[in-house]
């Protein structure tokens, strides 16, 4: 599925994220956003997911707004990953896993079996088999995180919305989260925008690219050309220095 | 997360205790009456000459199916606010309601007015705590589960102020009926079919929305990313919530406990799916206070306790046993 911004401006409070932004994401597309802490990321993420309403401009899911859509036909087709984990009450973590297939269901249906099989599969995918019975209170951080990623791809959405996916999870879960979502995209043409702190994975499992300077000023395009030290040098505020490796595919960003 | 079936076989189970809680009610007291001629008088196969006949029918039963009722409506009530407020220490009270119905009963009381009068009072008190709350909490637009807690713990603690006001003031003889008010009394129960009605309308309304409950208790704007509309839904709880608090409190004074720990008693049993804690925890609630009830009249009879003390005495042991259980697997 694919995902258009037009004009998009989106502020919070006196802060302007970004003015007239204007992004297509196209079915099969995987879009990095990055920025500097308090940058507004994880804000236009939300507003992309039609959470909170842009100050100006269009979202468009396929063509169609989130009013056209409507709440559950959005459920349907987008799926939005956010950074808070609290669960007030105990859980399973397969019942946790379980409420991503709400907006499959109709308003008296209970879970049928094929709705359990999805969710099996979701944790199974992230590593999580054999924990389905857990307190999802008594997960750590990690495996919470990913039961969480699990909940997502109970959801079955066209389009990923994901606010640091890789946030808690260990070096081995970072990559095979990455390649799940990359693998998903170019398989079954689903968009993936996430929000992400290394610039190295954004060239290596990103096509496309989205910079917010945190100054209402945003640079975006494919990754391989707006990725270069001096632009990430000046997002960061930090120098960073490219590094050629020669036996690698890209090159590498390392901070001075 | 529960079956259909499972749900079924529970709400049978918890209809049979309601059953056998009602019928307890009808047969123990003063004048004890054999379980034949409860059923007798139930059916109206009993001959109208019989002694037991108006003591089941005309005193009994109406007390027991007000404290059914307003047992089940606390019971769902204290489950809709820990959803709406995400809070496992919610209960109906901890947004004031309870406080502006003790306001007007008091101040009923104070003036001299009595049955219809107090309750007329107290619903009205319960309904002003209610807007203010809202009205409050709502100011800026945001309705945050702490603004509004914070604004309801707030208008709670100033109506508690003016409950001890009006204590202070109140004439000797006047002080134990308030106190036996404010510690939930079901001798006082009038009508019962307003409340019994406010349950199955309370019910029938927020059952529908059980599954985005469930969502909604794990975090708004997930329940939001997944389909729910967060807004309207948080608001239908917030006013089906303090409506049925209003019709209990109204009919029986501030009875305690329930609203806390039979959410948690039924939940530590058969997990927070809200499609079944919803009905569980009304037949539950409703049981546990009728139970409470009949005991507060015949354990020291002819004296009668109030309620409250009762449904603590029991709700506090089963609660702290329940959590060691919990605690242990």
């Amino acid at each position: 599925m694919s995902l258009a911004l037009r004009n998009l401006t989106v502020s919070i409070g006196p802060h302007q994220v970004c003015a007239g932004l204007d992004l297509d994401l196209a079915p099969g597309s995987c879009l990095a956003i990055l920025g500097k802490n308090g940058a507004g990321k994880s804000t236009l993420l939300a507003t992309l997911a039609g959470l909170r309403p842009p100050d100006a401009g269009r979202i468009a899911l396929a063509g169609r707004t989130y009013a056209e859509l409507g709440l559950a036909a959005a459920a349907r087709l987008r799926g939005w990953l956010g950074q808070e984990r609290n669960d007030p009450f105990a859980s399973t973590v397969l019942d946790t896993v379980l409420t991503g297939r709400h907006p499959h269901l109709g308003r008296w249906d209970w879970e049928a079996p094929a709705d359990t099989a999805i969710a099996r599969a979701a944790l199974a995918a992230m590593g999580l088999a054999g924990m389905e019975q857990r307190e999802i209170r008594t997960l750590s951080g990690g495996e919470r995180q990913r039961a969480a990623l699990a909940t997502l791809l109970a959801q079955q959405p066209q389009l990923y919305l994901l606010d640091e996916p890789l946030a808690h999870l260990d070096l081995n879960h970072q990559i095979a989260t990455l390649e799940l979502f990359t693998r998903q995209a170019q398989t079954e043409q689903i968009a993936v925008a996430m929000v992400l702190h290394d610039p190295n994975f954004a060239l290596r499992f990103c096509d496309r690219v989205l910079l917010l300077f945190g100054d209402g000023t945003h640079s975006t395009g494919a990754a391989a050309e707006i990725l270069d030290a001096a632009s990430l040098s000046r997002l960061y505020g930090h120098p960073l220095r490219r590094v050629e490796a020669p036996h690698l595919r890209h090159p590498v960003f390392v901070p001075e | 997360m529960p079956t259909r079936r499972r749900a079924l076989l529970v709400l049978t189970l918890l209809l049979l205790l309601a059953a056998a809680s009602l019928a307890t009610a009808l047969a123990v007291g003063s004048l004890a009456v054999p379980l034949s001629e409860v059923a007798a008088a139930l059916l109206g196969t009993q001959g109208a000459d019989s002694g037991t006949l108006p003591v089941v029918l005309d005193l009994r039963l109406p007390r027991a199916l007000a404290g059914f009722a307003c047992g089940g409506l606390l019971a769902l009530a204290g489950a809709l606010m820990q959803v709406l407020l995400r809070n496992p220490l919610a209960d109906p009270y901890v947004l004031g309601i309870s406080g502006g119905a003790g306001v007007g009963a008091l101040s009923a009381m104070l003036l001299g007015l009595a049955g219809l009068g107090i309750a007329g009072f107290s619903f009205v008190g319960a309904l002003a705590a209610m807007l203010l709350v809202f009205g409050l909490a709502h100011g800026d637009g945001s309705w945050t589960q702490t603004r509004l807690l914070l604004t309801g713990v707030v208008v709670a603690a100033g109506c508690g102020a003016v409950v001890a006001l009006i204590l202070s003031l109140a004439p000797e003889q006047r002080i134990h009926g308030m106190l036996f008010w404010l510690m939930g009394d079901l001798s006082q129960a009038g009508e019962v079919a307003p409340v019994l009605v406010v349950l199955v309308l309370a019910l029938a309304v927020t059952l529908p929305f059980a599954r985005e409950l469930n969502l909604l208790a794990r975090g708004a704007e997930q329940a939001l990313a997944l389909g729910v509309a967060v807004p309207t839904l948080r608001r239908l709880i917030y006013f089906v919530a303090a409506l049925a608090t209003a019709a209990a409190v109204t009919t029986a004074g501030s009875i305690g406990f329930i609203g806390l720990i039979v959410p948690h008693l039924v939940r530590l049993a058969i997990g927070n799916d809200q499609r079944l804690l919803l009905p569980a925890v009304v037949l539950a609630g409703g049981s546990l206070l009728v139970l409470a009830d009949t005991l507060a009249r015949t354990v020291v009879a002819p004296i009668q306790l109030p309620v409250g003390v009762l449904t603590a005495l029991i709700g506090v042991p089963a609660f702290l046993y329940l959590l060691g259980r919990g605690a242990k697997t």
